[in-house]
């Protein structure tokens, strides 16, 4: 089960609250006119799949009803942070190291997770003691 | 290879059962081959025991990192069945279900194919419609397939709740007699002797790490027991398959998900048939050995854990006892989780890549168990004669370039 932290309720909440809706941060095409089949395809159909690393939207479907990113390693299970939309993930696969230094914390060996960015790093100690 | 029969049987009592032949090799890896399998799951078995079966293709390896039927194979529910709605999928699956029927004679294996029969119930009007409308296309593909309402169901399954207390009453469900269940284990070990026996190498505990590809050809696979080469390359690795096609440059419209199955105590024979639920969502079916065989949804998100959610295990076993109220006190045994490879029209790929030479069998999801003879039978031929065979090409990957999807979320809804 995860323990997610909603970033407008600022709150974590048990995973039944919330509903994944898919890769994140996908862009639809700007000139819809002047795209290609091939272009429309990969937007439509074409996704990360990636063991490990992976920004997703969720949506916090029986609390506030607003959808926000997640970042999240499709193998541990691990919540590094979670943040609104419109703005851009600080962990990333290139990146994932930042994790160790500001650190979303991790209970029950991987599995049960809390995750929040880690600048709310209060927020975080308080709800994994 | 030793034939198993009665006889062979009686014979081996005298030595107390201790002389039986081992089922396959256990070969070193040759340094070239004409075809390599990259996964030794029912699929990539069932591939490599046609094409040198069958085709005539006999320097064949496949190579899977584990150990043969370790994956989706031995994960699954075993429900076999081939009501889907379009005719692509109606030909694929009524493929399977043909080869099925004569499988354990072909492969003198006893796989323990059971034509129990299935049913899919509805619970409101619409999905009264959509079985309606199913049932139809299925009778038009020769499929048998028939409508049956709550008292057709009782007679089937009196078990099965069909009062007006249940929170989502029993309006009728679709009916295929000749669908059932099969023993996966079986399956796989009986491709894999089958196989073996016509000269294909069978490579356990190798894992391909990356592929060898020159001008947009492929020329093989590294593995961590060294290069292999081979200018035919095909990929049947399920839940893994993302990963592959990333190693080769290729993207596939996938996405990887932990779906779950349960088992219950034993219990004496409660159940006649295969009893699925889109609505409520949750199938149940009850195995040679008694315990009650449930399954349900994937996981919503991406994962690779082979155990899947908790929340997810709780909305099954809900479903289960909404369906049958008795089963309330039984207790589960045991939980596992497969990965599955989920694709956007719930359908498969059978496919062709931009890589010459190079070819993926993948985005089966929670369903492929039953195309396993099927698949690796159409399979084979593609990689045989380099041309996809016609039943698995509109399964080809450009579909998702060309808008020729094959809508099957309606008879794929629930994970099975
Ligand atoms: C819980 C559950 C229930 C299911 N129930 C049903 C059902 O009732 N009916 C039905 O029809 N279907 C069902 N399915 C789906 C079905 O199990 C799969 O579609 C089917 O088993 C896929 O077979 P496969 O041979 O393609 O994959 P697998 O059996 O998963 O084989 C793939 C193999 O590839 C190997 N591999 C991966 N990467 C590499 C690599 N790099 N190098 C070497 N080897 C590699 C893996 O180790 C694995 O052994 C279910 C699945 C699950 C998980
Ligand atoms: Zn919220």
């Amino acid at each position: 089960m995860f323990y997610i932290f909603c970033p407008y309720c600022k709150e974590h909440r048990e995973e039944e609250e919330f509903h994944p809706r898919g890769q994140a941060h996908l862009l639809r095409p700007e000139d819809p006119e002047n795209t290609s089949d091939e272009e429309w395809g990969d937007y439509l159909f074409f996704r990360d799949n990636p063991r490990g690393i992976h920004h997703e939207m969720w949506v916090h479907s029986v609390g506030c009803r607003k959808f926000f990113n997640i970042t999240r390693n499709t193998v541990t299970y691990e919540i590094l942070e979670t943040y609104p939309m419109g703005e851009q993930p600080t962990i990333t696969a290139d990146s994932p190291e930042i994790r160790h230094e500001q650190g979303a914390q991790v209970a029950d060996g991987g599995w049960q997770t809390v995750g929040a960015r880690p600048e709310n790093k209060a927020l975080n100690e308080e709800t994994s003691s | 290879m030793q034939r198993y029969s009665g006889f062979g049987l009686v014979k081996h009592a005298f030595g107390h059962h201790e002389n039986w032949e081992r089922q396959w090799r256990n070969p070193e890896p040759k340094k070239r081959y004409d075809v390599i399998i990259v996964g030794g799951g029912g699929h990539g078995l069932a591939t490599a025991y046609y094409l040198a079966r069958e085709f005539g293709v006999r320097n064949v390896a496949v190579i899977e990192k584990g150990w043969l039927g370790g994956g989706n194979t031995a994960r699954n529910t075993t429900i076999v069945r081939s009501n889907y709605l379009w005719d692509e999928a109606g030909r694929l699956y009524n493929h399977s279900l043909d080869l099925w029927k004569g499988l354990s004679q072909d492969l003198n294996y006893n796989v323990m194919f059971s034509q129990r029969g299935v049913l899919n119930l509805g619970h409101t009007l619409q999905d009264m419609r959509d079985i309606q409308r199913r049932v139809n296309a299925n009778r038009l593909n020769g499929i048998d397939s028939e409508v049956v309402t709550p008292q057709q169901i009782k007679e089937i399954e009196p078990e099965l709740d069909i009062s007006n207390r249940a929170r989502y009453p029993i309006m009728g469900a679709s009916w295929q007699k000749s669908a059932g269940v099969a023993r996966h284990d079986a399956v796989a070990w009986g491709f894999a002797r089958g196989a073996d026996s016509h000269g294909v190498d069978l490579l356990q505990n190798t894992e391909v790490t990356g592929f060898k590809i020159r001008d947009g050809k492929v020329l093989g696979v590294h593995t961590n027991r060294g290069d292999i080469e081979a200018h035919t390359v095909g990929c049947v690795a399920a839940g893994n398959s993302g990963v592959l096609a990333k190693m080769a440059g290729i993207k596939l419209p996938l996405e990887s998900h932990p779906l779950q199955a349960l088992v219950s105590e034993p219990l004496k024979p409660i159940l006649n048939t295969v009893t699925m639920s889109n609505h409520v969502h949750g199938y149940v079916s009850q195995s040679d050995k008694g315990d009650l065989v449930i399954g349900a949804g994937i996981d919503g998100y991406l994962g690779y854990g082979q155990r899947g959610s908790y929340p997810t295990i709780e909305h099954t076993l809900q479903a289960i006892v909404e369906m049958f109220p008795m089963f309330s006190r039984v207790r589960m045994n045991r939980q596992w989780g497969g990965i599955v490879d989920t694709c956007p029209d719930a359908c498969p790929i059978l496919s062709k890549t931009k890589v010459k030479g190079l070819y993926f069998n993948c985005g089966w999801g929670t369903g492929g168990f039953k195309a396993t003879p099927g698949s690796g039978h159409v399979f084979a031929a593609s990689l045989a004669k380099g041309e996809m065979h016609p039943i698995a090409a509109p399964f080809s990957i450009d579909r998702f370039h060309t808008g020729a999807l094959i809508d099957e979320h309606g008879a794929a809804g629930v994970a099975h």
